[in-house]
């Protein structure tokens, strides 16, 4: 199936009447089943507001947003979001946090009381799959900023969404811990066969991971290029290094150079 | 060890030693200020009254807490629901707030007569205040990243308030009974001053005006005694229950 999720002339506005602020302007994209999609841009050009118009939390102004064919009209629950902080609530241990999605989202809610062992074992071997065994019990100041954010990815993923929305989710960590990062969520992504969308500022972690690449303007944001990224999966951290790496990096740079 | 419990005695101690030496010094008469000596030796005569009296302000004053975290919890769950009805209700709450308790309690007794009920609704009214508001602050101030985690999964608001807005509100909620078991205690005092027939408030009244002065201090130094403990216990139930808050500080 080509299209899983499909933009189609999308713009988007916070507010209404003369005071809205457009946010998105006639985005149209699609993206295929199991892809790797990122986003990048200047800070401010509607990346995050494409998020939100995806998982349904914000309704489009004008155009059509479609998920597997359907229409998007409220919040679609096979998403699973994660943001720059790590938003994990800090009276619940590690595990317990990512098992949150679980006493919400159906059918896995009401079963929770009755198969919360099974639960729990499953949320142990996702936070196993991310080098975060052991670490259950501990609550999450008691993580560090790359650890919780892990943690954080295990919350999106926890209740299987095909959709994992990524809003600059390495922002907020150091460059080691950042590519760290991006070889754990490259071997969940290959492991789970997960559709992904990744909203960054950050151009290598764009090609790094992403089959496709899309960049836009500054507010208000509209769709400049896609572009596919030439370097064969999966990549090693070695990748970056290489010519024509930088190459398609370089080229991503001088689009969103040129707008400022 | 000497921050914790040597400190503050010391300090008392220190308190009350110069009380003492500045009463002696300049022979303060007995019924401006007695000296701290007078006041336990009073306090110890009139022991038996005093317990008596204590006990009711105690159970007024716990009756009255007792209703106001009950009441405050539930109506801030009620106004941090929606901005909307935080902005309804928060007018009429700081003016029904600003009205002195005091000028309340002979309503109170008009309506159910000399006696404890309204040193219990005095309490009430002057110490549900502070919970509201921060049981409201604590769920109106949930981080909208983390409302779209949840919304994002199907969560109805109900499932934001329950496992989000409200154990996070926790420890604004327990950090506020702090200051309303304080605020309880004196609004249970004001209504045994303003008319009642029992309580340390109608005792001390009865002491003034005998001209008893030792043991109107007396009575003040066993409210002070009782607000140190009720502000203890909350104090520990709180740290009790929102241990994750207290992070970072070491025990």
């Amino acid at each position: 199936m080509r299209d899983f999720v499909r933009l189609e002339g999308v713009s988007m506005a916070y507010g209404r009447g003369a005071g809205a602020l457009k946010a998105v302007d006639g985005v149209t994209l699609s993206i295929a089943r199991g892809e790797f999609a990122a986003v990048v841009g200047p800070s401010g050009c509607g990346k995050s507001s494409l998020m939100k118009l995806i998982s349904g939390l914000h309704p489009a102004a004008a155009g059509t947003v479609a998920v597997e064919g359907q229409p998007v009209r409220g919040p679609l629950k096979c998403v699973g979001m994660a943001f720059q902080h790590s938003n994990l609530l800090p009276w619940r241990s590690t595990l317990r946090n990512v098992l949150l999605p679980l006493e919400i989202v159906q059918p896995y809610r009401s079963a929770f009381s009755k198969e919360k062992r099974a639960f729990e074992n499953k949320a142990q071997a996702l936070l196993r799959s991310v080098g975060l065994e052991g670490f259950g019990e501990k609550y999450p100041w008691e993580l560090s900023g790359g650890m919780q954010q892990r943690a954080s990815i295990c919350r999106a993923l926890i209740h299987e969404p095909e959709i994992l929305l990524l809003d600059e989710p390495f922002g907020a960590l150091d460059a080691f811990t950042r590519e760290e990062l991006w070889c754990a969520l490259r071997d969940l992504q290959a492991a789970r066969k997960v559709t992904v969308l990744l909203v960054t500022h950050d151009l290598r972690e764009a090609v790094f991971l992403a089959d496709t690449v899309y960049v836009m303007s500054g507010r208000p944001g509209r769709l400049l290029r896609r572009c596919e990224v030439p370097l064969p999966r999966p990549r090693d951290l070695e990748v970056t290094y290489t010519e024509a790496f930088q190459a398609v990096v370089h080229e991503l740079r001088t689009l969103i150079g040129g707008l400022h | 060890m000497w921050t914790r419990t040597l400190a503050p005695a010391a300090f008392t101690l220190a308190l009350f030693l110069a009380w003492e030496a500045l009463c002696r010094a300049l022979r303060i008469p007995l019924t401006i200020l007695p000296s701290p000596s007078l006041v336990f030796s009073a306090l110890w005569e009139y022991r038996a009254p005093i317990a008596a009296n204590a006990v009711v302000t105690l159970w007024t004053t716990l009756a009255g807490f007792a209703l106001a975290t009950v009441f405050g919890l539930l109506l801030g769950i009620v106004v941090g629901w929606h901005r909307a009805l935080y902005a309804a209700f928060y007018p009429v709450m700081v003016g029904f707030n600003s009205v002195p308790k005091v000028a309340v309690v002979p309503v109170l007794i008009l309506w159910f007569g000399l006696g404890e009920v309204p040193a219990v609704i005095t309490a009430f009214l002057i110490s549900f205040f502070p919970i509201v508001v921060n049981v409201a602050t604590g769920l109106a101030t949930v981080e909208p990243e983390l409302e779209d985690v949840l919304r994002a999964l199907g969560a109805s608001k109900l499932d934001v308030v329950r496992k989000v807005g409200i154990p996070r509100s926790m420890p604004y909620f327990f950090g506020s009974l702090k200051v309303a078991v304080t605020l309880a205690f004196v609004g249970a005092v004001v209504s045994e001053t303003v008319g009642a027939n029992r309580g340390l408030g109608k005792l001390m009244l009865d002491a003034q005006a005998s001209f008893q002065v030792p043991i109107v201090f007396a009575g003040l130094l066993v409210l002070a005694f009782l607000g140190i403990v009720l502000y203890g216990a909350t104090a520990a139930v709180e740290v009790r229950f929102t241990r994750w808050a207290f992070r970072g500080q070491a025990t």
